[in-house]
């Protein structure tokens, strides 16, 4: 029997509008979709921010028209305290899931993935096309619930049980609210599984002729590792989405106890298990953390790479940590339930795993800075965001050594000091890796350059900014600011409002410069300098591409690969650098033996 | 603004024009770092033969999420009540092992057909008609099963127990029916002898996936409820 194993989709380039904008089985347009989709959620996810810190710095303020969105939530623009966290539980569902896991991973995953292996698409077009749109609908389900019954849901993005299973007696948005929260979730977890499926087929099997996995850019290592952590994470979510559900629905008692009084009422359910909900939640909880900032190390390394003209110190062991992390990942989620009652040795179990996870992220930031020192660096914005990113990872994950051990979380855990630590190093610097990627590959994916002088201006108004915003969190933690409160009324908390109205200040200027970003983004779109087919002067495959790449990538000629990803620093015909398509021998020290 | 420098593309000597595929470096095909090309295989696993690994991976994972969740569940209050499990769902477990066996056996005479001796061997669909048959009258006999714990008086919510007896199977049926649609899809492609031997095989590691699952399935609430 003749096996004519047809590797790569072959459809022929579409020629109705839907079925090349829309309902797109190029995964360049799915990725542009999915940056499209990231784009609106991270500034529907800011405004948020902006609603919940004017809040906090001036309680009686009126926010003008935010009543509009919600009449009970909002009464004459006044934000109530449920209000104030569903506002919260919305931003962190935004940011979490629709931000930072489809901008870094899904988007530019999407456009370069298949393009830095050498393969004219992804194995499973059809499967591509249905994870946007399944998480382009579960977006939308998330959203509905600002206007449907009562509103989001209040619980957090964590959605701790019991009381997101229990309906509306636990408060506004509660009840149908959950359910779409929930749904949402599920959705989105279907979409990032057929994401995964495609990446991981790709990376393994697609590579074009002398493309070992060695040989890998730095990027798709990060991605294919990113694919595996999301196949094993989201699968696990999806079914705790379900049994919430049924909870609710179906009345159902997997997650709430017996006997259980809210608003003096006995809810109808026994014997459920309350800390089943948070294992569940948190064996993805975690790994999420690794999906959001993987992506962005490797991207970071490429572009960091690209710009001193030479090879990290160490390609391998890039690797290998970012396979440590996603490895460990699994073993430390259960440091986010240190004060959830479960048993103290489990909490010594979990612990010392979070403090080895800490060895391959510090492998990770010395071989970037140590490559760095003396090399001369090609300062752009790209770089820029690079530096960025290392900066926020380090500032942010300092205080994880803390955090990992039990005796100092259970006092800092429901502080301030935790919402500093994590905004920074996955929150801030996932986004900087995201700036980054976008003007590095801004050329590539649209075939205009972007505005260098308002994307420095950009990175130094965000890069203070966030400092300015998320490095107090860490003086109110430790001063005992609690999170999750809306006002702040008690003595020892008075003291602190102004910081609070600093950091509010601060986040109100640093929201307003990524309106700069998005003016460069938007104009150079449409007049932007035309941008040459390599303007980096960089190797990966992506760079052998006419700009922007046509349908199939590669123009019906597929490359073979003949170096390893960064042969910088050599002697070659077009500079001191050598493509890996380029069948060019040079001379080198960094040919990995 | 730096110069425009592109390297031009290089033709892969060794891919037929009408090919017109990517990806004849797959993951056993690791070619040395030398740049020795002649050692490169031509040959490399379809895709869908990974792919249908990660799909079984991922439902692998989801199950022992539930797994874990009834484990935890059980243990966490004294409201389990145990009752008897259908008899019918030891006899629909010998339909899906059954619809393996046929599955099997049509993979054999599917081999044969395209191999040439179609006037030796009859229409291979047959035999991935019966496995559609039995696949089908599995989830009916599952909904039999369904059908006789309600009129027992157990329901999705009346304990826990039962809670996860009608979610464990009726997400594995659900799964089941995802491999019927699949059976459906290669019994069609055949019919228009474009079958590809990659989505046959794949289609036949999930459905033989499904059996194992359910056996598992069976003896944990054998074991549990």
């Amino acid at each position: 029997m003749h096996d004519v194993a047809a590797h790569a989709a072959h459809h022929v380039p579409p020629t109705s509008f839907i079925r090349k904008h829309v309902f797109s089985l190029d995964h360049k347009v799915i990725g542009k979709q999915y940056y499209a989709l990231a784009l609106v959620a991270a500034l529907a996810g800011m405004v948020l921010s902006w609603f919940m810190r004017i809040h906090l710095g001036w309680t009686n303020a009126a926010i003008p028209g935010l009543q509009l969105l919600s009449k009970n939530g909002a009464p004459g623009g006044l934000i109530t305290p449920e209000y104030y966290l569903q506002l919260m539980t919305m931003h962190g569902t935004i940011m979490v899931f629709f931000v930072l896991t489809t901008a870094p991973f899904a988007a530019f995953g999407n456009f370069f993935l298949p393009i830095q292996v050498g393969a004219e698409d992804m194995p499973f077009p059809h499967f591509n096309m249905m994870s946007f749109w399944v998480t382009f609908v579960a977006f939308l389900v998330l959203m509905s619930s600002f206007v449907l019954g009562d509103g989001p849901t209040l619980g957090g993005w964590t959605q701790y049980a019991p009381l997101n299973a229990v309906g509306s007696v636990a408060g506004p948005g509660q009840g149908l609210g959950v359910v779409l929260w929930a749904a949402s979730i599920a959705l989105f977890c279907v979409g990032q599984l057929l994401g995964s499926l495609n990446f991981i087929t790709t990376t393994l099997d697609l590579r074009v002729k002398g493309m070992s996995l060695l040989r890998l850019p730095l990027t798709a290592w990060a991605w294919f590792i990113t694919s595996c952590m999301g196949l094993t994470a989201f699968a696990v979510l999806m079914p705790a989405c379900i049994l919430v559900i049924l909870d609710h629905v179906a009345g159902t008692s997997f997650f709430v106890a017996s006997n259980l009084v809210i608003n003096d009422q006995v809810q109808p359910h026994s014997g459920g298990s309350t800390l089943l909900w948070q294992h569940l939640f948190w064996f993805f909880g975690h790994p999420e953390v690794y999906i959001a900032i993987v992506p962005g190390i490797g991207i970071v390394s490429h572009i960091l790479i690209t710009n001193m003209r030479k090879p990290m110190l160490s390609h391998r062991t890039l690797i290998y940590s970012m396979g440590a992390l996603a490895v460990l990942s699994y073993m430390v989620y259960g440091h986010h339930m240190f004060v959830s009652g479960m048993n103290p040795y489990s909490s010594l179990a979990f612990s010392f795993p979070t403090l080895v996870i800490t060895i391959p992220s510090t492998v990770i930031v010395l071989i970037q800075v140590f490559s760095l020192y003396g090399s001369r660096l090609r300062i752009n914005s790209a770089s820029l965001f690079s530096l960025g990113f290392i900066s926020m990872f380090v500032a942010g994950g300092v205080s994880g050594f803390f955090l990992a051990q039990p005796s100092i979380d259970i006092m800092l855990h429901a502080t301030y000091f935790v919402v500093g630590h994590f905004h920074m190093v996955m929150g801030v610097a996932a986004m900087f890796g995201i700036f980054a990627a976008t003007y590095f590959w801004f050329p590539k994916m649209t075939g205009r350059m972007m505005n260098e002088t308002l994307g420095k201006i950009h990175f130094w108004l965000s890069f203070v900014g966030a400092y300015c915003i998320f490095m107090p969190f860490h003086y109110l933690g430790m001063a005992g600011n609690v999170r999750r409160y809306s006002t702040f009324v008690d003595d020892f908390l008075q003291p602190l409002i102004p910081v609070h109205r600093f950091i509010t200040v601060a986040a109100l200027i640093t929201g307003a410069a990524q309106l700069i970003f998005l003016y460069n983004l938007i104009h150079s779109r449409f007049w932007g300098a035309p941008a040459p087919d390599n303007p980096w002067q960089a190797t990966s495959l992506e760079w052998s591409t006419p700009t922007p790449p046509p349908f199939d990538n590669f123009a019906g000629k597929l490359p073979v690969v003949y170096h390893d990803p960064y042969q910088y620093g050599v002697q070659s015909s077009v500079g001191d650098y050598v493509m890996q398509a380029s069948p060019e021998q040079v001379k080198t020290e960094n040919d990995e033996k | 603004m730096a110069t425009t420098i592109h390297e031009p593309l290089q033709i892969d000597p060794h891919r037929l024009p009408d090919q017109g595929h990517s990806g004849n470096g797959g993951w056993r095909n690791l070619v040395p770092a030398d740049g020795d090309l002649r050692v490169a295989l031509d040959y490399s696993p379809p895709p869908s033969s990974t792919g249908i690994w990660v799909v079984l991976f991922a439902i692998t994972m989801m199950f022992a999420a539930f797994t874990s969740a009834l484990i935890v569940r059980k243990g966490s209050s004294l409201d389990w009540q145990t009752f008897k499990l259908p008899s019918i769902l030891y006899f629909n477990t010998l339909l899906l092992l059954a619809s393996s066996v046929a599955l099997e056996v049509s993979r054999r005479r599917v081999a044969t057909f395209m191999g040439g001796l179609k006037s030796q061997v009859e229409n291979p669909a047959r035999w991935l008609h019966i496995t559609l048959f039995l696949g089908l009258l599995f989830v009916v006999g599952q909904y039999a099963a369904w059908a006789q714990l309600r009129a027992e008086g157990l329901y999705l919510a009346t304990n826990p127990s039962s809670s996860f007896f009608y979610v464990l199977t009726v997400t594995h049926a659900l799964h089941v029916l995802g491999g019927l649609v699949g059976l459906i899809y290669v019994i069609r492609k055949l019919s228009k002898s474009a079958l590809r031997r990659s989505t046959l095989v794949a289609t036949a590691r999930y459905w033989h996936f499904m059996g194992i699952l359910w056996l598992y399935l069976l003896l944990l609430l054998w074991m549990k409820l």
